[in-house]
């Protein structure tokens, strides 16, 4: 019923699985290792079953995409109500192929959790019972937390840009000052009045 | 995923001997917008599926693209009913990147604010359980005290719902002078209220009785789920991160942790961990968070109310959790910075997400209308589970 510290549980998973976990980074406000992802089960199951560490919740599951380093690091962390400590862990997986072991069999939460980093990352969690899309609809395209994600311009016809009023408004501006100044004879409730009520054309976006 | 897909691949080609029903996305018991597919044989669930995401808002992106305090106001919508936490859990989370001590002063303003906040939330929570499950009186009389909250935490910040108030540092005003006594005069108002509470619909022996020993979640159970708040205290669990780990003001705080005991009775059935515990844990936490405002009004400290924070915040790079007791349970705001001006990543691991996860297994052999009794007691908020 004693509390470990970070290096405490890091030298008691280094001294069992050697070169799968990875040096304690240093502390950079939280402190965490890497497991090798091939291993990650049998670390997780270690860190749940062993009496003193007993780490019974997994308290998060999220993942950072790395587009530099090719990398998508799949964060773990950990919590333990007996003990009442907390270890921070991530899994280096490729970016292209994307795939990792699933902690589902050890932790209930981690389906959910695990559906929804598939979802935004596009991680693949073997071992998943029921891998599907959690918040965004099955047939949308792409994993949107990726940082080199863009969105397809819509979903299902319904467009998700509009051209900003503002620039409506300004482009509408400058044709009407084209146009007084080009015709200089037509009086100020001439020619150039009607051509305001009639539909604009929607600008060009500036920059496409 | 479409309806035929999804019985194809939950239910399997059995289906067709029991009954598919579609409840919600629009149903009045769902609390918001969330389906819930539901296979039964006459009134008795196989299983209910939940399908969530009508919410989704993208606000951990919309967190990688504005800047630090910029996000702040989109924290208030991924809990629209218990808002100053989802403020405060981002605020400590960037506060810790930083580095930066927020001044005694904000710490009691970030506690009364919260704890008001909490009690509204719970006050929400439990008069739409009891209106769920047939009871409609209780509901007016919730709003009617949620409505003075509103009013209060209005004199405090100047908005009802999306408060906006707490701040990388500390919150965005001081207290107005007049502010203490009115919030006295209404706390004196309300410890009479829970009483009248509990001789109104906790201790009324139908709800009782309706509630006890119905949908159970063992403590293991509810731990593996990551259940998270009172749904996890009321398993039986004496745990709270404010007790446990605790940040802000609430070390200064002498307040109990109330847990499930099976309060609905043995004889009437009552089990650690049913619906009546987590109906009765908030009862109980709605006292607790009152003697904590009382607390903090009496000990309110003189001082600052912002520490100094440098106007464009860009933390060293470098990452930082924080973990705070929102009113759904555990909130943990997880920010990565690289050490621009915007974050490399936010990350909000909210209660409810979670707690909606456990529904599928629960459901197995209950009646369709104690799922309705069974999303209430887990007081999942939409947006918080979609975010």
């Amino acid at each position: 019923m004693s509390a470990l510290t970070f290096e405490q549980i890091h030298q008691r998973l280094a001294s069992k699985f050697g070169d799968a976990v990875g040096p304690l980074q240093p502390a950079k406000k939280d402190p965490f290792c890497t497991f090798a992802p091939a291993r990650i089960l049998e670390i997780c199951r270690f860190l749940k079953s062993e009496p003193d560490l007993a780490f019974d919740f997994l308290e998060d599951l999220t993942a950072t995409d790395h587009p530099k380093l090719s990398l998508i690091r799949v964060v773990y962390h950990f919590y333990s109500y007996p003990h009442r400590h907390m270890f921070i862990a991530k899994a280096e997986v490729n970016r292209q192929l994307p795939e990792i072991d699933s902690v589902e069999q050890l932790w209930k939460s981690a389906n959910w959790m695990e559906r929804e980093v598939y979802d935004l990352f596009g991680v693949h969690f073997k071992g998943h019972s029921d891998l599907r899309r959690i918040l965004l609809p099955d047939d949308w395209i792409g994993a949107p937390l990726r940082k080199d994600y863009s969105e397809a311009g819509g979903y299902r016809d319904i467009s998700n840009v509009r051209d900003n009023p503002l620039d409506l408004y300004l482009s509408m501006d400058r044709e009407l000052k084209a146009q007084q100044t080009a015709q200089p004879a037509a009086g100020p409730q001439g020619a150039a009045a009607p051509e305001q009520h009639a539909a604009p054309h929607p600008p060009a976006k500036p920059g496409a | 995923m479409a309806l035929d897909q999804l019985v194809m691949t939950k239910f399997g080609d059995t289906a067709g001997e029991e009954m598919i029903l579609n409840m919600g996305p629009q149903h009045p018991s769902t609390h918001g917008v969330i389906n819930f597919v539901v296979q039964a044989d006459g009134e008795v669930m196989k299983k209910a599926v939940p399908q969530v995401g009508y919410l989704h808002r993208a606000i951990e992106k919309i967190g990688e693209i504005v800047t630090y305090p910029g996000f702040m106001p989109y924290t208030d919508r991924i809990d629209y009913l218990a808002a100053m936490f989802a403020n405060e859990g981002y605020a400590l989370a960037v506060e810790k990147l930083l580095g930066v001590t927020v001044p005694p002063r904000a710490q009691y303003l970030r506690a009364i604010s919260c704890e008001l906040n909490r009690i509204a939330s719970h006050l929400i929570s439990l008069g739409s359980m009891a209106m769920d499950i047939g009871a409609v009186t209780p509901f007016p009389y919730a709003l009617r005290e949620r409505e003075s909250i509103n009013d209060l935490l209005e004199a405090l910040c100047g908005a009802r719902l999306t408060y906006n108030y707490h701040r990388i540092g500390g919150v965005a005003f001081d207290m107005p002078d007049d502010w203490t006594p009115l919030c006295r005069k209404w706390l004196d108002h309300f410890e009479h209220i829970l009483d009248e509470w509990d001789r109104l619909i906790s201790f009324n022996e139908i709800f009782v009785e309706r509630l006890a020993g119905l949908a159970v979640i063992p403590l293991e159970m509810a731990i593996n789920y990551g259940l998270v708040g009172p749904n996890l205290r009321a398993s039986g669990i004496e745990f709270d991160l404010r007790k446990a780990h605790p940040y802000g003001a609430y070390p200064d705080f002498d307040f109990k942790i109330p847990f499930g005991k099976a309060y609905a009775g043995a004889y009437r059935g009552g089990v650690v961990g049913d619906c009546f515990d987590r109906f009765y844990v908030r009862v109980l936490e709605c006292r607790e968070s009152a003697s904590i405002v009382r607390q903090a009004l009496d000990k309110f400290p003189a001082g600052e109310f912002m520490a100094k924070v440098p106007r464009k915040i860009k933390p060293e790079a470098g990452e930082a959790q924080s973990r705070i007791e929102a009113a759904r349970g555990e909130m943990a705001y997880y920010v990565v910075s690289d050490g621009g001006e915007r974050a490399y990543r936010v990350r909000a691991r909210t209660g409810s997400f979670l707690a909606m996860g456990i529904i599928e297994e629960l459901s197995k052999g209950l009646m369709i209308a104690d799922l309705v009794a069974l999303i209430a007691s887990l007081d999942v908020v939409a947006p918080e589970i979609d975010r």
